[in-house]
């Protein structure tokens, strides 16, 4: 019998990680293959997208209202108050807002698909799709991470302008102030290159969570705690993945925009 | 070592051609990290016919048939199925092979999202691309019929009993008309009624549909009824062959052990 080899951390991580890329790889071309799976793709934005729509809102909404009542003081304590719609527009739009929603969306989503994928493994179903002759990267993760890529940038959208309405409640606690102007300096104090950055990082942060999701549900063991272990590193990777995609991009906007 | 070369001895009822070969393994050998689960597998198995493969659990009998669809890829031997050489196919070869082979796995694996004509049509469109609605529907409702179970068509897996699920599951399999089925533990876990009804299903459905089979299990009734040749499987290796009858009377201390109980 041969001996028990042991395979050292380094070496399964660096496997793991060519994996990941043959995974990505693969998701890439099933999308080309023809025959895309519209109806599941929809079902899977319905669920993505429109299930998280609540989830994200209540989060912005609260997020809109805290920050206001955190900065009030500072500002009120400096003269500038009326600086107060700008800070949280351009605070929330560039980088709170995008990054707050994500890890929400990591929480909800790359667990949710983790989990689905994972259970669908430990009952062979993946399998018997495989043996089949059926592609379940085509049905399940094509249409899962472009559903998420798609969903998303939707959600951080909507979640921004929630929001920033949370921020107007807020402001009218202490202040008052209306809605028409609130939104007149909101909009005022944006422009494009806050927007467009904030924008496109959320497409490589919907990205992540579907491709997190799909990947460790695809490739949990076949026990019945590999389940919730598949959940649990789908939502801890893809939360990493979003800060290092976020750095990433922070610094890309940087070079381009801000001087 | 000495090969062990089991070849066919089907029995006299089938009526088509039984001297085609429809799957050839020699010395096949697959291991697991340290574990040695085939050790040296030889089979043949002709057409129509129904091999039961029988062995304690955790012998590997499931490893061999996951290495003829392609799941898992030996180590060492050859294995081909229907003169190709399973292991050397590739990815469009590979898929256009298992379009005539069904495995029906252990759990049913029906996909628990979709109800059981969602199941059945899942193959239809995704594998043989049928676009007419019309053939889907007469496709769907004649196999429910053949495996009894017409009444479910619109429940999903979570609303089945442990046997209907069995027929559903080998509904799908068979709807895309194989040539092979491969059957993992058909009546692992359903009650000794059910076990029988699913093992005479799979005669039936091996009749209607004209099929070859491989049928792993431990389960001594369904070998009596599904067999035209047994198989015993012990330590990575196929140690005895013959038929059910033929068996019961070996001198084999561990094959005596399979029959022991049996009257």
């Amino acid at each position: 019998m041969a001996e028990e080899i042991t395979i050292p951390g380094w070496k399964k991580w660096l496997e793991d990680i060519g994996e990941q890329v043959s995974f990505f790889i693969r998701f890439i071309k099933n999308i080309f293959v023809g025959g895309f799976e519209w109806s599941e793709f929809i079902r899977q934005c319905y669920e993505i997208g429109y299930r998280s729509m609540m989830l994200v809102g209540i989060t912005s909404f609260i997020m809109g209202v805290v920050l206001i009542l955190q900065l009030r003081p500072t500002l009120v304590d400096f003269g500038a108050a009326s600086m107060l719609p700008k800070t949280l527009s351009v605070s929330f739009v560039r980088e709170i807002g995008p990054v707050i929603i994500a890890i929400i969306c990591a929480g909800k989503i790359a667990s949710s698909i983790g989990a689905e994928l994972g259970s669908m493994k430990v009952t062979e179903q993946l399998d018997a799709m495989d043996v089949s002759g059926a592609n379940p990267l085509q049905y399940l993760v094509v249409t899962r991470i472009l559903a998420t890529t798609i969903m998303v940038p939707i959600l951080s959208v909507i979640g921004d302008a929630i929001g920033l309405f949370g921020g107007f409640l807020a402001l009218n606690l202490r202040d008052h102030i209306s809605l028409s102007l609130y939104a007149t300096k909101v909009i005022a104090s944006l422009d494009y290159t806050d927007f467009l950055p904030a924008f496109i990082k959320t497409i490589f942060f919907g990205l992540a969570i579907g491709f997190v999701g799909c990947y460790k549900g695809f490739h949990s063991s076949k026990g019945t705690e590999s389940v919730g272990l598949a959940a649990n590193s789908a939502v801890v990777t893809a939360s990493l993945w979003i800060f290092v995609i976020d750095a990433i991009a922070v610094q890309i906007t940087s070079l381009l925009f801000y001087k | 070592m000495e090969e062990k070369e089991i070849t066919a001895e089907p029995k006299e009822k089938k009526t088509h051609d039984k001297h085609e070969v429809v799957i050839e393994i020699k010395h096949l050998k697959k291991s697991f990290g340290s574990k040695d689960v085939l050790t040296d597998i030889n089979l043949v198995v002709h057409r129509g016919e129904n091999v039961v493969v029988l062995g304690r659990s955790g012998q590997g009998k499931s490893v061999t048939i996951q290495c003829i669809v392609g799941m898992l890829t030996p180590d060492e031997g050859s294995l081909k199925v229907f003169g190709e050489e399973v292991a050397e196919l590739n990815e469009k070869e590979l898929k256009e092979l298992r379009m005539k082979i069904g495995f029906l796995f252990q759990s049913g694996a029906l996909y628990d999202s979709m109800t059981v004509r969602e199941n059945l049509e899942f193959p239809l469109t995704r594998v043989l691309k049928l676009k007419e609605q019309a053939e889907i529907d007469q496709r769907v409702e004649e196999v429910l019929n053949a495996v009894g179970l017409s009444e479910a068509v619109d429940k999903v897996p979570s609303d089945l009993s442990g046997g209907m699920r069995k027929r559903a599951g080998l509904a799908r399999t068979l709807i895309i008309k194989p040539e092979i089925m491969l059957y993992d533990e058909p009546t692992t876990g359903l009650d000794p009624i059910t076990s029988r009804e699913i093992s005479e299903l799979i005669l039936d459905m091996q009749k209607k549909y004209k099929t070859t089979s491989i049928i792993i299990t431990h389960d001594m009734e369904c070998a009596r009824i599904t067999a035209d040749r047994v198989v015993i499987m012990d330590e990575g290796e196929y140690i005895e062959e013959g038929t059910f009858e033929s068996l019961q009377k070996s001198k084999n201390k561990i094959v005596q052990s399979f029959f022991k109980d049996i009257s």
